[in-house]
């Protein structure tokens, strides 16, 4: 099957869909790079190529983990293979 | 892959090689740019510099344009100057630095002259220049005399996934071989500065890096009227589904593999330090930072992109990646080496660095990059703060 999205950590809670888009309901495979791990998904949003599927259930508050890093933190309550974007996460910068 | 231990470039006199031969045509001031324009325009095989300050600076801000003005004269692909400005002064300074790498150099002022006695002048140079310079043959040169600099820019996600990562497999593949490297992007190092940090090659460089963050942090956080969130990340890269500087920090950082750095560098500081990756302190803004990075000697330029940054430098060629099949497919005459096939697992990282290493080095041979050929020579000077 082949790869629609691509995980760089396994820490991480987000995914980055790497195929033109992935419709909702979709059934998508998620390749972890980290450990060459495959897990799969089903969306609930369209999600464009590059941008970010989250991975768990999050609630206001939580951090994003990317890279295994943090990336900002939750703004409004996330579902499990929602959209994760400027709507819904804010960076704990600046 | 086997990686050439050479490639043709032009032997300086200072010993340093240059992937490009340009003779250049150098404005001092923002009021010299006509004038050198109109030599460049009369004599063939020169190119004019032209850029937007150089009067009334003062401090720090004045030395750094010296830096600049100097440092770009000096770059080894460079084969000869012509220096004008409005007074005698500031003009002689910048020549007789350029002069100490042993290249022709000849410096010209406007007053007491005016525009069509100088351009008289420079122009009878500038012809001897560039018919001296157009003898100049490309010879064998250690893979050590190339200075690779990076910056990435119009980055999205798959930046961070693959062609920020392929950048760093060319790091840890070419830094053993002896070739300097040089990151920047100070602003965009937000986020991952605490991890960037403990990639300082000694206890002193971790510091400089930190402390050069703070600085920046803290300067940004005194001119913010917000938080920053309509340049950090740019509409591009949000366009691109980066969501937090953090985010774009992260992605960033890959650039430079698992290299540590071995100094950290004032803006187009010259690194003294031998082979090896530096940090410069740099704007994110890439005209800017390349020209920097130009001034400090780096004589060929890594570009990731990921939504399709078009930047180019008059005398630093710009070799730009990507890989994002949608840019490569939208706008592929910007794009010199596509690794979008990463993203389909068709290509994995070592592959990609591999065909990076070969992008790179046939236009450090002479093939004309895309920006080259499209004509982009973005000379943008730094600015620290306004003139007097």
């Amino acid at each position: 099957m082949a790869t629609d999205i691509i995980i760089h950590d396994e820490k991480d809670n987000v995914g980055v869909v790497v195929i033109e888009k992935i419709t909702p309901k979709q059934d998508c495979s998620c390749w972890i790079m980290e450990n060459d791990k495959t897990v799969n998904i089903q969306s609930m949003d369209e999600i464009p190529l590059g941008h970010k599927i989250a991975m768990v259930d999050l609630n206001e508050g939580d951090t994003i983990l990317k890279y295994g890093h943090d990336i900002g933190k939750v703004v409004k309550s996330i579902k499990k293979g929602e959209h994760v974007h400027v709507h819904n996460v804010k960076t704990k910068k600046w | 892959m086997e990686i050439p231990k050479s490639f043709l470039g032009y032997k300086r006199e200072n010993g340093r090689a240059g992937t490009r031969n340009h003779v250049i045509i150098l404005p001092v001031d923002d009021i010299s740019n006509a004038c050198a324009e109109a030599v460049a325009n009369n004599i063939k095989g020169t190119i004019a510099l032209p850029h937007s300050y150089g009067r009334l600076q003062f401090g720090a801000d004045l030395e750094l344009h010296f830096r600049t003005m100097i440092g770009t004269g000096k770059n080894p692909n460079v084969a000869a100057v012509i220096v004008i400005g409005i007074e005698p002064k500031w003009t002689k300074r910048i020549v007789d630095e350029i002069a100490k790498t042993g290249k022709p150099v000849e410096g010209f002022h406007i007053e007491r002259t005016g525009d069509i006695g100088t351009i008289m002048k420079a122009s009878k140079k500038a012809q001897e220049f560039s018919m001296w310079a157009s003898e100049k043959q490309r010879e064998e040169c250690p893979l050590s005399d190339l200075w690779i600099s990076v910056k990435c820019g119009e980055s999205d996600t798959t930046s961070g996934l693959a062609a920020n990562p392929t950048v760093g497999n060319l790091m840890d593949k070419l830094e053993p071989l002896g070739v300097h490297l040089c990151f920047g992007e100070t602003s965009e190092l937000t986020g991952a500065e605490q991890v960037c940090a403990t990639r300082g090659a000694t206890k002193e460089a971790s510091e400089k890096f930190l402390k050069t963050w703070n600085d920046y942090n803290d300067f940004i956080l005194k001119e913010a009227t917000d938080d920053l969130s309509e340049s950090q990340p740019t509409a591009g890269n949000i366009a691109g589904g980066l969501t937090t500087i953090e985010e774009k920090a992260f992605g960033n950082f890959q650039k430079i593999g698992s290299r540590k750095f071995i100094d950290v560098l004032e803006p187009a500081e010259e690194p003294t330090k031998g082979k090896g990756l530096y940090f410069m302190d740099t704007s994110s803004a890439a005209a800017e930072c390349i020209t920097l990075q130009a001034a400090a000697g780096f004589n060929i330029h890594l570009f990731p992109t990921g939504q399709g940054n078009i930047v180019g430098n008059p005398i630093e060629p710009v070799v730009k990646l990507t890989a994002n099949p949608i840019t490569v497919a939208g706008m592929g005459e910007h794009i010199d080496c596509d690794v979008s096939k990463i993203l389909s697992r068709e290509m994995n990282l070592d592959q990609a660095g591999d065909e990076l290493i070969k992008s790179m080095l046939r236009v450090a041979n002479g093939r004309l990059t895309c920006a080259e050929a499209l004509g982009h020579k973005e000379f943008v000077m730094t600015k620290l703060y306004r003139s007097a």
